[in-house]
């Protein structure tokens, strides 16, 4: 879900309109188009879908973002209220419903991801700020018989300096209702802003510290049973024996249905519906995917990468330069796939009556899941309503583009005709699928007599995360799945024969976008390549990639700032080695520089990693240091211990024990850097995970002399020996 | 019946006395704060306390903390004034939150036993708790906050 082009931004829009969510509303401030919300607004100022100013002087921030913990139910209130001139102590957070008035300003569909949020809502919320102090000023001047010049909004209050008058915006509320929207809103100089840009505590942490933050996991209502589902041990197996007496006899256990997605057990509680659901005897057939394999799909995958793929890119003549450089550099990588892991395991709550059908759940994919609920009810989409929850983690796994945990849990719900909330066990969430793609990768370049590279070859081979999706005849241009070569196709650097080159195959598993998508495996790769080739044109990395961007400037710019603070060059303490790298995505530029050691039994120990961050203009200082240490860890995790296989079609990982996290022994300190800018604000909910593979396995070269081109690291191959 | 005092509070609960303490924490009294995360001793998302020992109550039998006192993240304290808890906003620890109900838990124990803990004390009480947020460097400077605001005597 990169959005770097304005090619696949209209894409999305276009995929988002098929869906019939398609209003595009960038420019204008929507009003809610249902019913239930507009009565409420009655009684409160609500100029427009974001904003209700109660007579209490409350401030409602209704906010069209998933918050999974990447801030957004603080960054977006942040850019209403600065242009609102609201009392920041005032302001409360509600979830929005689904209306095409909360479709995303750019995709068209009511969605979060790709680290979009506030690129994407920059101008659209400041306008709905602004909109409505505008006529909060209107209606004060109307009261006090003044001009509106003549006042200005302050804290929550409108202020008549010349008369020393003020009246809050709640006094005003009622009166704000009846004024003329402004045709036209002027926004503040940056200059003038007092929250914009100032780290900011988050408005979410009180209920997170304390038990009151509501997770789907933990909605409850009237009535509700739990179920726990079998899921086949093959991806796309299917249950053609049960035997449920067992599972029957548990106390608790209320039924056991068959849907799409398995056989559930539907009890009292969670607890019998686990036990419910192991006492369940099932003949699985498993069918085509029972023969799927880790090793054999990386033989097949290895012997694609030999052949040539449809071009992502192609300059200049890279294979007669290839041919006739004075040295060549051959490589290849690879990468696993690899489970979300959120930390609250999926689950849906949904309540289905006759005629409309309720859902609680922590969903990045709104507009998808309500047209996919409603299919599988019988209904309207108007007729689903999506309670969005706070969610434990996301990372792109709860906008599933078929909607899968949310389907299930509505196919249940219609068998036992009760309300169910449908709880993932954590076996379940490692073992499911929906993984970032396995990938292989094969790269050829060539150096002049100099040391310069000349020519790049890189052959990418993985599956599509979006071919059989309804994404796929908008997003998949010539064969070319964008996200599979994200990160490789915009190589940066100063190169003048470039091929770039994709093998999709086809297998039966299902693959998504993972947090960073293609970048969390070009990042590795190319990175690391160009590493190579600097070691073996002799020349310092970090140099090396000076000299070859010096025409990208807002790179250089995160370069020369990371390797500055991290004091490149200068010696390190007992075995400890550098490693740098830099990546562009979701428009932001990112480097990172690791320090690692590695002990004689190959163990990898990460101490420290300086990241610098060009994102644009920043809102909340503090969310842009905390997605990056996140992303640095989420990227730790990955290059150092994520490894998702399979064996005669079985997933053979299923909990923390065999698909580890890092924990807090192993992390390293961070330290993050912010390039000051005015450029728009880019993304950092994705941008801090790419760099941090390369930056390490580039540091264990220098530490060791030992290439890793193949992730996770793995302590056997850094042994010595 | 099982009789449970939860957060210094009687509870009687009709259960299979091998069920988690966790379920019966959020399915039978209905304090949700307690997360689920793994089911299985790894991530110490469910971690309480039992007699002020930090346990992972997605492991244990309910019928272990019949008779004794169990503290969930509700009954930390009523307004936000653990030292943790002051040092937690301070510090913006939180993402999405989900395990920070049981990394609490866990810094309670540690910091109620260590008024001075090290960094390699922090990691040996802290590593059972995954955040797959990667929340642990601020976790790690919120605790030795929240050491020093329990020296200065700034909270509670
Ligand atoms: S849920 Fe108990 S340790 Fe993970
Ligand atoms: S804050 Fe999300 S798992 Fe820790």
């Amino acid at each position: 879900m990169n959005i770097a082009t304005g090619m696949r931004r209209r894409d999305f829009f276009k995929a988002g309109a098929a869906l019939g969510g398609g209003l595009l509303i960038s420019f204008y401030l929507p009003e809610l188009s249902g019913t239930s919300e507009t009565d409420r607004a009655k009684e409160t100022f609500a100029p427009n879908a974001f904003i209700r100013i109660g007579t209490d002087d409350s401030v409602t921030i209704i906010v069209n973002k998933a918050e999974m913990g990447q801030g957004v139910y603080t960054s977006m209130p942040m850019l209403i209220a600065e242009e609102l001139e609201a009392d920041w102590s005032r302001i409360r957070v509600e979830s929005a419903p689904v209306d095409p008035a909360y479709n995303h300003a750019v995709f068209g569909i009511q969605m979060t991801g790709g680290s979009t949020s506030v690129n994407s809502e920059w101008e659209r919320l400041r306008k709905a700020g602004a909109m409505a102090r505008m006529m909060l000023i209107a209606a004060a001047a109307q009261t006090w018989n003044v001009n509106a010049q003549s006042c200005r909004a302050e804290s929550g209050y409108v202020i008549h300096a010349a008369s020393n008058r003020r009246l809050s915006f709640g006094a005003l509320a009622d009166s704000a209702v009846k004024m003329e929207p402004p045709k036209e809103v002027v926004l503040k100089d940056p200059k003038d802003y007092k929250l914009i840009g100032k780290p900011t505590h988050r408005l979410d942490t009180p209920s997170k510290i304390n038990g009151t933050a509501q997770f789907g996991l933990d909605v409850r209502i009237p009535g509700m049973l739990t179920a726990v589902l079998a899921r086949p041990p093959v991806f796309g197996a299917k249950a053609v024996r049960i035997n449920d007496e067992k599972a029957k006899s548990v106390p608790g256990v209320a039924a056991v249905v068959s849907v799409r997605a398995g056989v559930a057990v539907v009890a009292s509680g969670f607890w019998p519906a686990k036990l419910g659901r192991d006492a369940l005897d099932i003949v699985w057939e498993e069918g085509p995917n029972a023969t799927l394999s880790t090793a054999s799909l990386r033989e097949q995958y290895a012997n694609l990468a030999k052949t040539p793929g449809a071009v992502a890119r192609k300059d200049g003549d890279p294979t007669q330069t290839l041919a006739s450089a004075a040295k060549q550099v051959t490589a290849e990588y690879e990468v696993p796939y690899l489970a979300h892991a959120m930390m609250e395991p999926l689950n849906c709550l949904v309540d289905l009556r006759s005629d409309r059908c309720e859902i609680w759940t922590g969903t990045q994919f709104q507009t998808v899941d309500r047209a996919a609920a409603a299919a599988v009810a019988g209904l309207k989409p108007e007729q689903v309503q999506i309670h969005t929850t706070l969610l434990g983690g996301g990372f792109g796994r709860r906008a599933n583009p078929v909607s899968d945990f949310v389907v299930e849990a509505v196919e249940v719900a219609k068998a036992v005709g009760a309300p169910v909330k449908v709880i993932w066990t954590r076996e379940d969430d490692i073992r499911g699928g929906w993984y970032r793609p396995m990938w292989y990768d094969r790269l050829a370049a060539g150096l002049d007599a100099a040391g310069n590279p000349v020519a790049w070859t890189h052959t990418i081979v993985g599956q599509s995360i979006l071919a059989g999706t309804m994404f796929e005849s908008v997003m998949v241009k010539n064969g070319i799945d964008g996200s599979s070569v994200e990160g490789a196709a915009e190589l940066p650097y100063a190169i003048p024969n470039v091929l770039v080159d994709l093998h999709s195959p086809k297998v039966g598993v299902p693959v998504q976008w993972w947090r960073s998508v293609g970048h969390s495996h070009t990042g590795f790769v190319v990175e690391s390549f160009l590493d190579e080739l600097a070691h073996t044109a002799g020349k310092d990395p970090y140099e090396f990639r000076r000299a070859l961007l010096a025409h990208q400037p807002r790179y250089l710019g995160v370069l020369e700032l990371a390797a500055s603070k991290a004091k490149w060059g200068a010696p390190l303490p007992g075995g400890r080695a550098r490693g740098i790298a830099v990546h562009f995505s979701f428009d932001s530029y990112v480097a990172q520089v690791a320090e690692a050691s590695v002990a004689d039994d190959g163990t990898v120990r990460v101490h420290r990693v300086v990241c610098a961050v060009d994102c644009g203009r920043v809102v909340n200082p503090d969310t842009v240091v905390a997605q990056m240490e996140g992303g640095i860890i989420f990227g730790l995790t990955a290059a150092l211990k994520g490894e998702i296989t399979l064996e005669r079609g079985r997933v053979q990982q299923r909990n923390f024990h065999d698909y580890p996290m890092l924990r807090m022994n192993e992390a390293p300190d961070i330290e993050v850097y912010i390039v000051p800018s005015t450029e728009h604000p880019t993304g950092v909910g994705e941008p801090g995970v790419p760099a941090v593979a390369p930056a390490v396995a580039n540091a264990i070269f220098a530490a060791t002399g030992k290439r890793v081109r193949r992730l996770p690291v793995r302590a056997s191959d850094l042994r010595k020996a | 019946m099982i009789a449970l005092n939860v957060n210094r509070r009687q509870y009687s609960v009709d259960v299979d006395p091998a069920t988690p303490l966790l379920w019966v924490i959020r399915e039978n009294i209905g304090l949700a704060g307690t997360k689920y995360g793994c089911g299985m001793a790894q991530c110490g998302a469910c971690t309480v306390h039992i007699d002020g020992e930090a346990v992972r109550s997605c492991v244990t039998p309910v019928s272990r903390a019949a008779g004794k006192i169990v503290t969930t993240i509700e009954g930390l304290s009523a307004d936000l004034s653990h030292p943790l808890q002051q040092a937690w906003i301070a510090e913006d620890v939180p993402q999405c939150g989900y395990c920070q109900s049981g990394q609490i838990m866990s810094a309670a124990v540690l910091l109620r036993e260590n008024s001075k803990p090290t960094d390699s004390d922090i990691d040996d009480a802290m590593s059972g708790n995954i955040c797959r947020c990667g929340t642990y460097p601020r976790i790690r400077r919120a605790i030795r906050r929240a050491a020093q605001l329990m020296a200065s005597g700034g909270a509670k």
